[in-house]
């Protein structure tokens, strides 16, 4: 509602003030304001009107309209044939979500939380990841397991845990981890299209942040590419990478990071597995500094993997030992004060980009 | 065979025999279509032959060949058949069974959603009695019998988890009595006789396929080898062994058809000697195949290989004709 608001006013503005287009760039393609939300919840009404095989199952998906109201709708759109409510059997509606898939219907399967999955880890690593190469390419499992990953506020540690390094490891999965609506909306899309088992790890706290949309983002056959990062705010002094909700704190600490004359350039990761290497280290060559984010706990992580990575391939333009940023040793703790010193904020990615930055005396830094 | 080729060190892993156990199999996969499925456990090299992949196919997956039925990539445990709707051969216990009822629901899906009204494919899901006290069993009773899904859940009790006796390991041992417990009816059967196998079986498909639910059913069966070829078999009784082998289901049926006058002697020994035919033109075919080739060990990890992601040069890795053959790193 206000978006519309908004770019009526914007409309008449921009016939008005023809000359300073160029400030309302970002704004000429006619912006919607979409929460992540609906973003996804757009998404899986498309897909399903577009297929009748795909189908939704989980828990509270139907009648509840959605443990966070992600399939809002889709029940009384869809009949309860398509969109299923399961009993509380993580491992047994899985298997059966794999078990369908088998058979050329593309099932989303919800988890509740990326947790709970756990109860089904079995299932979405051994019969779906790694059955098109056991079978020798006989069963391929077009299914997408999605549901809110990480931190959410004050859920304690068993509702915490961040999921991304642990699919990232697997062979025959592709994990992708949205940012923006229209990240929500593409790779939601592109991953119910995609013929191999996908994890898709959404975020609890990012689901109500509104974002605009392009217009072309609102088409129904809007795909984003599985495996190409995205380079949200582009700089030349340090590489800042992060997935999920860390973009937008990275964000936050490029433009602090700009008044201090360092400019930042942010790495959308987008995809978990494939990793975009390409872009990380044409990024890493070009700035020469590298700060990974990630919310997930640090040994072994996503931000191990990329650091890896640049050091394969990117060793010689470094100028500065690569900085990670991650969750806290320890198993989430509940008390609001210590559980936000276990989650990376603002503050940290500055300090790190900082340090990146003036480890080594260099023209860049002194800038 | 099987053992033999695996001491000779053809074969290697682990290989889990069948002997004794076949009434079941077979009086409960011939009664299928070929749309119908089958899911296994590693025990599956019998359910496999049973549902009609080839002899040759079977042997060569076991000697790891490219000319097997997963070319060699899944082994003794894991073989797959899309033509024969074999969904596996799956490692842990009662992972099969939720893939088995998934493949039940696509059948309902199938004739519900998609409207294809002459889909009434029916799916076996067969496990053993160590299975049965595993959460996934109860969860997947429940989900089949709550949407009346077209499964028969086939038990082959054959007393023994490797080492673990099924009575040391179960608050209850009658396994049939866990299916009325969930709304379905659960038949016990001696399953080391074919002919009373394939009664049951015949009902049990019967009522899938007719769109009534799921049936459970229990048969009484022995595995008259250990668990698995590395498994020295010392803790069952020489007795209980022996009680077993005089029920032995093909020597059974065997005297069953020659008192009945159903073929003679002679005939039997035509079959017996077909069947070392097989065997043995199995045998030599697997030999001779060759091994797969270095260019497969990337191959059919992701039916769409761009989820290897991009290369250093910015292209998709998949597009580098030097990945396959496993020059390039990954």
């Amino acid at each position: 509602m206000l978006g519309a608001a908004r770019q009526k006013m914007l409309g008449q503005s921009l016939q008005r003030i023809r000359p300073m287009e160029k400030v309302f760039r970002s704004y000429s393609s006619a912006a919607k304001q979409m929460t992540v939300r609906e973003a996804l919840n757009s998404a899986l009404d498309e897909e399903m009107s577009a297929d009748p095989k795909v189908f939704l199952m989980g828990e509270e998906v139907g009648e509840y309209q959605g443990a966070y109201k992600i399939s809002k709708g889709l029940l009384d759109k869809y009949g309860p044939e398509r969109v299923l409510d399961t009993p509380i059997t993580e491992a047994g509606f899985t298997g059966i979500g794999v078990g369908a898939a088998y058979y050329g219907l593309r099932p989303v399967i919800e988890f509740m939380t990326f947790n709970f999955a756990m109860q089904a880890i079995d299932h979405i690593i051994n019969s779906a990841a790694k059955s098109n190469y056991m079978s020798a390419g006989q069963m391929t499992v077009p299914i997408v397991f999605r549901g809110p990953n990480g931190a959410a506020a004050g859920v304690g540690a068993q509702h915490s845990q961040c999921y991304a390094a642990w699919y990232g490891s697997c062979p025959g999965l592709k994990v992708l981890s949205p940012y923006s609506s229209e990240d929500a909306r593409g790779l939601l899309k592109a991953a119910i299209r995609d013929p191999d088992p996908v994890v898709f790890l959404e975020n609890e706290l990012i689901y109500g942040e509104s974002f605009p949309v392009s217009s072309e983002a609102l088409d129904s056959s809007f795909c984003l590419p599985i495996g190409k990062a995205k380079i949200e705010r582009e700089g030349k002094d340090v590489t800042i990478t992060a997935f999920s909700k860390m973009v937008g704190f990275s964000l936050k600490a490029a433009e602090i990071l700009e008044k201090e004359g360092i400019s930042a350039e942010v790495i959308n990761l987008r995809s978990i597995r494939p990793l975009d290497r390409s872009t990380i280290n044409a990024s890493v060559r070009k700035t020469n500094r590298l700060v990974t984010v990630e919310e997930g706990f640090p040994q072994h992580g996503v931000g191990a993997e990329i650091c890896a990575t640049v050091v394969e391939d990117s060793f010689g333009y470094l100028d500065a030992p690569v900085e990670r940023i991650a969750g806290a040793d320890v198993p989430m703790p509940y008390a609001a004060n210590l559980e936000r010193m276990a989650v990376p904020q603002v503050e940290d990615i500055v300090r790190a980009a900082k340090r990146a930055c003036y480890r080594y005396v260099s023209t860049a830094a002194a800038a | 065979m099987c053992a033999q080729m695996y001491y000779r060190g053809k074969m290697f892993g682990f290989v889990h025999l069948y002997n004794g156990q076949e009434a079941v199999s077979t009086g409960f996969i011939k009664l299928l279509k070929k749309e119908d499925s089958v899911v296994s456990t590693y025990r599956d090299h019998v359910h496999a032959l049973s549902k009609g992949v080839s002899a040759r196919a079977v042997m060569s997956e076991l000697f790891g060949k490219t000319t097997g039925c997963c070319r060699g990539q899944g082994g003794s445990m894991h073989m797959f058949s899309k033509e024969h709707n074999l969904l596996g051969g799956f490692a842990f216990i009662g992972e099969g069974i939720p893939v088995a009822t998934g493949a039940a629901f696509t059948s309902k899906y199938r004739r519900e959603v998609l409207k294809e009204a002459d889909c009434d494919h029916v799916t076996l899901a067969f496990f053993g009695d160590g299975t049965c006290n595993n959460g996934q069993f109860f969860e997947c009773l429940n989900m089949a019998a709550l949407w009346k899904l077209p499964i028969v859940f086939v038990v082959e009790n054959n007393l023994w988890a490797i080492g673990m006796s099924h009575l040391r390991a179960t608050s209850d041992p009658q396994i049939y009595k866990k299916g009325p417990a969930f709304g379905m009816p659960g038949i016990y059967v001696d399953g080391m006789d074919v002919l009373k196998v394939r009664e049951v079986a015949k009902t049990a498909i019967e009522r899938a396929r007719r769109g009534e639910g799921p049936t459970l059913v229990e048969c009484e069966t022995y595995r008259f080898r250990g668990h698995s070829l590395a498994d020295p078999d010392e803790l069952r009784d020489p007795a209980e062994k022996a009680h077993y082998t005089a029920r032995d289901p093909i020597t059974a049926l065997k005297k069953y058809i020659i008192e009945n006058k159903l073929a003679s002697e002679a005939d039997l020994k035509a079959v017996d000697k077909k069947i070392e035919e097989v065997v043995e033109d199995a045998v030599e075919f697997a030999d001779e195949s060759p091994h797969p080739p270095r260019s497969q060990l990337l191959e059919n990890v992701f039916a769409d290989p761009k989820g290897f992601g991009i290369g250093p040069d910015g292209r998709y890795r998949c597009e580098d004709p030097k990945f396959t053959e496993g020059t390039a790193q990954v």
